[in-house]
C-alpha cells in the first residue's frame, strides 16, 4: 500500500503531498525534509529505491521534480516506478507539455487527478485515457 | 460559477507569494490573506468560500497553520453545487484526518452525498471516505459503499472497491459483508474494476481466514483464466506499456495468485501452468516486463513446490543479477532471500556476485547484498566470506561501516571455527572499525582471551602489534589495554609463542608507553582512561622496574578534573606507595569467566534489554554480591557488568572497596571494613551467613539483602574489628586499627559504623531463626559532645541490589 505521495522540487518545496495514513502536522513536515534529503543527491545511475525508516521509498526524477512515493517493504518496486511513470505521462498530457508551474498555479487540479488515479493508497485506474476522459467530465461538472 | 478561471484571485494569491523575494515577505502576505480569510469566515461570506479555501489549501501546503478553516470544509460539502461539494472534499482529506473531531460531523452530509443521483459526487464522497474515513465512519456508512458496489457505473465500482479496503483494515470484523460483492468484481471485464476488485480480494484474504478459504475454493481458476486473457490478449493501446497490455494487472492477479496458492496444492496446480507461460513468455527488456517477472517470482517462491518452475525462478533471479540496471539488481537481490529458504544450494552460487553488490557504489544495493550475505553464511564458507568483508571494511564509506561491523561480529561469533580465528577476525575489525563495534561484542572478546589460556599471550602480542597501527579506534584501545594490564608479562617475554608468530621484541616500558599514551589522549572516553589506570596499577606490579614511572603517570591524575580518573589515582597512588604487601595481590588476573554461562546471560540480559544496574546484580558469579551502579564514575564497571569482577573492583564514590576480602589470612594486616560494593566471598568454612551467600549465588538471586552482605563480610574478619571511622578518611583504613577480637559465633559481633568526636554509631545484628534471611539491626547513637542534639536524622544508604 502506498502510505504518502510526494513531489517536490530540487529545492525541497513541496508542490504536492497526499498522505493515506495518519501523521501529524509536524510529523508531516519532518517525512518531507528526510525524504527530500534522502533521494537528492543520489546519483542518477544508482536504484530509485531507498529504504526509508521501516518503508520504501520509490522515487523518480523527472527534470527538476522528484516524484516519491513510500509503499511498503513487501511491495513491488518496479511496479510503483511504472505508476510513477503513468502518472507523470497523464500529467504532461492533461497539462499538455507539463512544467513545474503548471503544478503550482493548478495545485487542486493535480490533486484531481491523482484522486483518480489512486486511492486509498492502491491503483485505481491504469489508463491514461479514461483517467484524461474523466477529468474531462468533471471539469464539464463545473 | 468556477472559482479558479473567474476572478482569479488564488491565481493572484499565489502570484504574490511567488514573487516574495525573502522569507518574512513571504510572511506578511500571507499573514494578510489569512486575515481576510478569517474576516471572510466570520462574516459567513458564501461567495467566496470555495475560493478561500482553495486559497487555505495552498497556504496550508506551504506549512503555514490552516486549522481555522477545517468548519468551511464542512460547509462547502454540505452545499448543493459540484464545485463548491469538490473543494470541501479536497479540503476534507488535506487539512483533517481520522484522528479529528470534527470529522464525525461530516458523515452524516457523506451518507446523504453516497445516496446522490449525480455520479460524480458520489465519486467525491467515496475518494473522501476511501481516503481518510475512521473506524467509527467505516461502521455507519460500510452498508451505502457496500451498495455502491453493484453501481452501474464502472468509476464508482472501482472507488466502492477501494473504499471498502479502508473499511476492512479499519474494521476487520466487517470483512464477511464484502465477500460476495467481491466475487461478482472478479468476474469484470473493465479493467479498472477487475484492478481494484482483486485488490480488495487480497486484502480479504489478509483480514480474514474464511475468506481465504472461499475465495481459494471459488475464485482460483477464475483468476487463472483472467491471468490468461490479460497475457494472451492482442494489443490494447488503452492499457499497453511498451508492449504489455496492464502491467499492474498482471501484478495484481499474480499478487493474489500468490496467496491463493500459498499453503494449498491444489490452487498451486492450478495455476502451474499460466506461472510458467508468465515466466517464459515475458518480455524482459523493459521494466514493465521486468516487474511482472519479480512478480511472477515471488509467487513462484510462495506457492506449493513445483520443481520445475523453481528452477526457472532462480534462473529469472540469476539474469536479474547480472543485469546492469541497478534496480533490476536491487529486486533481484530481495527476492533471493527469499529463495534461500527454498534453494539454498542455487542461491550459494551467485556467491561471488552477491559479494560484489556488497561492493556497490548505491548503499540501497549494498544494505540488501549485506542481509543476504549473512544469509548465506555457514560454516564451510566463513573464511573466504569474512576475508572478503573484512577486507571491504577498510574502503567502505563511513555511513556503512556501522552496519558491516555489526554483520561481520554477529557472523564470527556464530560461525568461527576456531578461537584463534575468531580474535584474529575481531583484531582486524577493531583495528578498521572499532568505534563501531558495540559494547558487546568486545566484552565478549575479552572473556574468549581469559578463557583461551593457550591464545593470551598471542592476543596481548597481537594487539600491540595492531595498537601500533590504528590508534584512534576506541574499542581496539580498550581491549589493547586490558590485555596489556592482564597479560603484560606474556607481551614482553613472548610467553607462550605460537608457530605462526612472528618474534616481537617490547621492552617493559614499551608497553607502559602503549598505556601512557591512551591516557594522555583527551579524544578518548572517560571509560577508556579509567581502564589505562587500571592497567597501570596492574603492570606497576608486574613491571618493577617500571613501578616508579607508573606512579608517576598515576599521581599526575590526583588533580583531574574528572572525579573518577581522580579518585582512582588518589586509591592507587596509595597502593603503590603504602601498601606494597598487598598489592600483588590484588593486581591478580581477573579470574576467568565461564564462556558458556556468559553466553547465556548475554542472551537473557540482550533479550530482556535490562538496563545495567540490573544487569549487574544478575551477573554477578565469583562470589561478588553487591555493586553499586554508580553511572557516570565507571571504570570497571563496564567491565564489571560482564566480566568478572576483579579484586580491586571499584563501584562507588563512597565507599572504598579495595579491601579485598578474599584474604582471610591476611585480615589482621587489611582489617576487614565494610566493603559493601564487591564482597569478595571468603572460603565457605567458616559460619552460616557465609554459606548463605554462597547459596544465593547459586541460585543466582541477585535479592540479597544488603544487610546481610554487610553482617557476613564480618565474618572472615571474625577477630577483627574495624574502628577507624572510615568515611572519614578512606586511604587511612589501610592503616593498622587496633583489632579487637571478639568471639565469632552464631551471633554477629556489633560494628561501630561511624565515630567521630562528637558522635558514635553502633550497629548490633541479631538474625531471627524462623527467617535468617532478615537480619535486624539494632543502631546505638552515642552523643559525646557537651551539646544537646536536636531533630536528629539518620541516614542510611543501601546499594541498591535488585530491581
Amino acid at each position: 500500500m502506498i502510505r504518502f505521495i510526494l513531489l517536490q522540487n530540487r529545492q525541497g518545496k513541496t508542490r504536492l503531498a497526499k498522505y493515506y495514513i495518519p501523521l501529524e502536522e509536524s510529523e508531516k513536515h519532518k517525512v518531507e525534509y528526510e525524504v527530500h534529503r534522502l533521494v537528492v543527491n543520489r546519483d542518477p545511475k544508482f536504484t530509485n529505491f531507498v529504504e526509508f525508516r521501516t518503508h520504501k521509498v520509490i522515487y523518480r526524477r523527472y527534470a527538476g521534480l522528484f516524484f516519491s512515493l513510500c509503499v511498503d517493504i513487501t511491495d513491488n518496486e518496479l511496479a510503483y516506478l511504472e505508476g510513477i511513470h503513468l502518472f507523470v505521462e497523464i500529467l504532461d498530457h492533461f497539462f499538455s507539455n507539463v512544467c513545474e508551474l503548471d503544478l503550482v498555479f493548478n495545485f487542486h487540479k493535480v490533486y484531481l487527478i491523482l484522486d483518480e488515479f489512486i486511492l486509498a493508497g492502491e491503483f485505481q485506474e491504469t489508463s491514461k485515457k479514461a483517467i484524461i476522459e474523466r477529468m474531462g467530465e468533471l471539469e464539464k461538472q463545473e | 460559477m468556477n472559482p479558479f478561471s473567474s476572478g482569479t484571485r488564488l491565481r493572484d494569491m499565489i502570484r504574490a507569494i511567488r514573487a516574495c523575494k525573502t522569507a518574512a515577505e513571504e510572511r506578511a502576505v500571507i499573514r494578510k490573506e489569512c486575515a481576510s480569510i478569517r474576516a471572510a469566515i466570520s462574516d459567513n461570506d458564501q461567495t467566496f468560500r470555495h475560493r478561500n479555501l482553495a486559497k487555505l489549501m495552498f497556504i496550508h501546503m506551504l506549512g503555514y497553520p490552516t486549522h481555522f478553516g477545517q468548519m468551511e470544509c464542512l460547509k462547502l460539502i454540505a452545499a448543493p453545487g459540484f464545485a463548491e461539494k469538490r473543494i470541501g472534499y479536497l479540503g476534507l482529506m488535506l487539512l483533517l484526518d481520522e484522528r479529528q473531531e470534527v470529522l464525525m460531523l461530516v458523515t452524516n452530509s457523506l451518507k446523504q452525498d453516497l445516496n446522490q443521483n449525480n455520479q460524480h459526487i458520489v465519486g467525491l464522497a467515496l475518494c473522501a471516505l476511501g481516503n481518510i474515513c475512521s473506524a467509527d465512519m467505516a461502521r455507519d456508512l460500510a452498508p451505502e459503499v457496500e451498495k455502491l458496489l453493484q453501481f452501474r457505473d464502472p468509476n464508482i465500482r472501482k472507488k466502492a472497491a477501494l473504499c471498502s479496503i479502508r473499511i476492512i483494515k479499519k474494521v476487520p470484523d466487517l470483512a464477511d459483508n464484502f465477500v460476495d460483492p467481491v466475487v461478482s468484481l472478479l468476474k469484470e471485464k473493465h479493467h479498472g474494476v477487475l484492478l481494484t476488485g482483486i485488490q480488495l480480494c487480497t486484502d480479504l484474504c489478509k483480514v480474514n481466514e474464511e475468506a481465504l478459504e472461499y475465495f481459494r475454493k471459488k475464485c482460483t481458476e477464475g483468476l487463472v483464466r483472467s491471468l490468461k486473457d490479460v497475457v494472451n490478449s492482442p494489443y490494447v493501446p488503452e492499457y499497453d506499456i511498451s508492449g504489455i497490455a496492464d502491467p499492474f494487472l498482471h501484478i495484481r492477479l499474480l499478487r493474489v495468485l500468490r496467496i491463493l496458492g500459498h499453503g494449498d496444492a491444489d490452487a498451486s496446480d492450478c495455476m502451474s501452468d499460466i506461472l510458467a507461460q508468465v515466466a517464459t513468455k515475458t518480455e524482459s527488456h523493459k521494466n514493465a516486463g521486468n516487474a511482472i517477472l519479480y512478480e511472477c517470482v515471488g509467487t513462484i517462491m510462495s506457492v506449493e513446490d513445483n520443481g520445475g518452475l523453481r528452477v526457472l525462478a532462480i534462473n529469472i533471479l540469476g539474469r536479474f543479477l547480472s543485469n546492469r540496471d541497478n534496480n533490476i539488481r536491487y529486486v533481484a537481490l530481495n527476492m533471493l532471500m527469499k529463495a534461500i529458504a527454498v534453494d539454498a544450494q542455487a542461491v550459494q552460487r551467485h556467491r561471488a556476485t552477491i559479494l560484489e553488490c556488497v561492493k556497490d557504489l548505491d548503499a540501497s544495493i549494498r544494505k540488501r547484498a549485506l542481509e543476504l550475505v549473512y544469509l548465506l553464511v555457514n560454516e564451510s564458507n566463513v573464511k573466504p566470506l569474512m576475508k572478503e568483508l573484512v577486507d571491504y571494511l577498510e574502503v567502505s564509506d563511513q555511513g556503512f561501516k556501522g552496519d558491516l561491523t555489526a554483520k561481520i561480529c554477529s557472523i564470527v561469533e556464530k560461525f568461527s571455527p576456531d578461537k584463534i580465528w575468531y580474535i584474529d577476525q575481531m583484531l582486524k575489525v577493531l583495528s578498521e572499525a572499532g568505534n563501531f563495534v558495540k559494547a558487546s561484542v568486545w566484552h565478549a572478546l575479552v572473556v574468549v582471551i581469559t578463557n583461551a589460556s593457550n591464545l593470551q599471550g598471542y592476543s596481548v602480542r597481537s594487539l600491540y602489534r595492531a595498537i601500533q597501527i590504528s590508534r584512534d579506534q576506541e574499542t581496539l584501545i580498550r581491549v589493547a589495554v586490558w590485555c596489556i594490564g592482564e597479560y603484560g608479562d606474556m607481551l614482553v617475554n613472548n610467553i607462550e609463542m605460537l608457530d605462526i608468530e612472528e618474534p616481537i621484541t617490547v621492552t617493559e616500558s614499551d608497553a607502559v608507553d602503549v598505556v601512557e599514551i591512551a591516557i594522555k589522549n583527551h579524544s578518548l572516553n572517560l571509560t577508556t582512561r579509567a581502564m589505562c589506570l587500571i592497567a597501570l596499577l596492574k603492570l606497576s606490579s608486574r613491571f618493577p622496574s617500571c613501578s616508579q614511572r607508573i606512579k608517576e603517570i598515576i599521581a599526575q591524575y590526583k588533580g583531574s578534573l574528572l572525579l573518577e580518573l581522580q579518585q582512582r589515582s588518589v586509591e592507587f597512588n596509595s597502593i603503590i606507595g603504602k601498601h606494597k604487601n598487598i598489592r600483588s595481590a590484588l593486581v591478580e588476573r581477573m579470574p576467568v569467566l565461564d564462556e558458556a554461562t556468559y553466553n547465556g546471560r548475554r542472551a537473557r540480559s540482550a533479550s530482556a534489554a535490562v538496563s545495567t544496574s540490573l544487569e549487574f546484580a544478575s551477573n554477578l558469579s565469583n562470589g561478588v554480591i553487591a555493586r553499586t551502579d554508580v553511572a557516570p564514575l565507571v571504570d570497571l564497571l563496564d567491565m564489571g557488568a560482564d566480566e568478572p569482577v576483579p579484586p580491586c573492583s571499584s563501584g562507588g564514590n563512597f565507599l572504598l572497596d579495595l579491601i579485598d576480602v578474599d584474604m582471610p589470612s591476611s585480615s589482621s594486616q587489611s582489617d576487614v571494613l565494610l566493603d559493601l560494593l564487591s564482597a569478595w566471598s571468603p572460603p565457605p568454612q567458616k559460619g552460616s551467613p557465609t554459606t548463605d551467600i554462597i547459596l544465593l549465588n547459586q541460585d543466582d538471586k541477585p535479592s540479597v539483602n544488603a544487610l546481610d552482605i554487610l553482617s557476613s563480610s564480618m565474618v572472615p574478619s571474625g577477630e577483627a574489628k574495624p574502628t577507624g571511622p572510615y568515611m572519614m578518611d578512606l586511604l587511612d583504613v589501610f592503616g593498622p586499627n587496633p583489632a579487637t577480637p571478639e568471639e565469632s559465633g552464631p551471633t554477629f559481633p556489633p560494628i561501630v559504623a561511624y565515630e567521630s568526636s562528637a558522635l558514635t554509631i553502633i550497629f548490633n545484628f541479631s538474625k531471627r531463626p524462623e527467617n535468617p534471611q532478615m537480619t535486624d539491626i539494632e543502631a546505638m547513637f552515642t552523643n559525646k559532645s557537651s551539646d544537646v542534639y536536636t531533630d536528629f536524622v539518620f541516614q542510611a544508604a543501601v546499594p541498591k541490589v535488585n530491581a
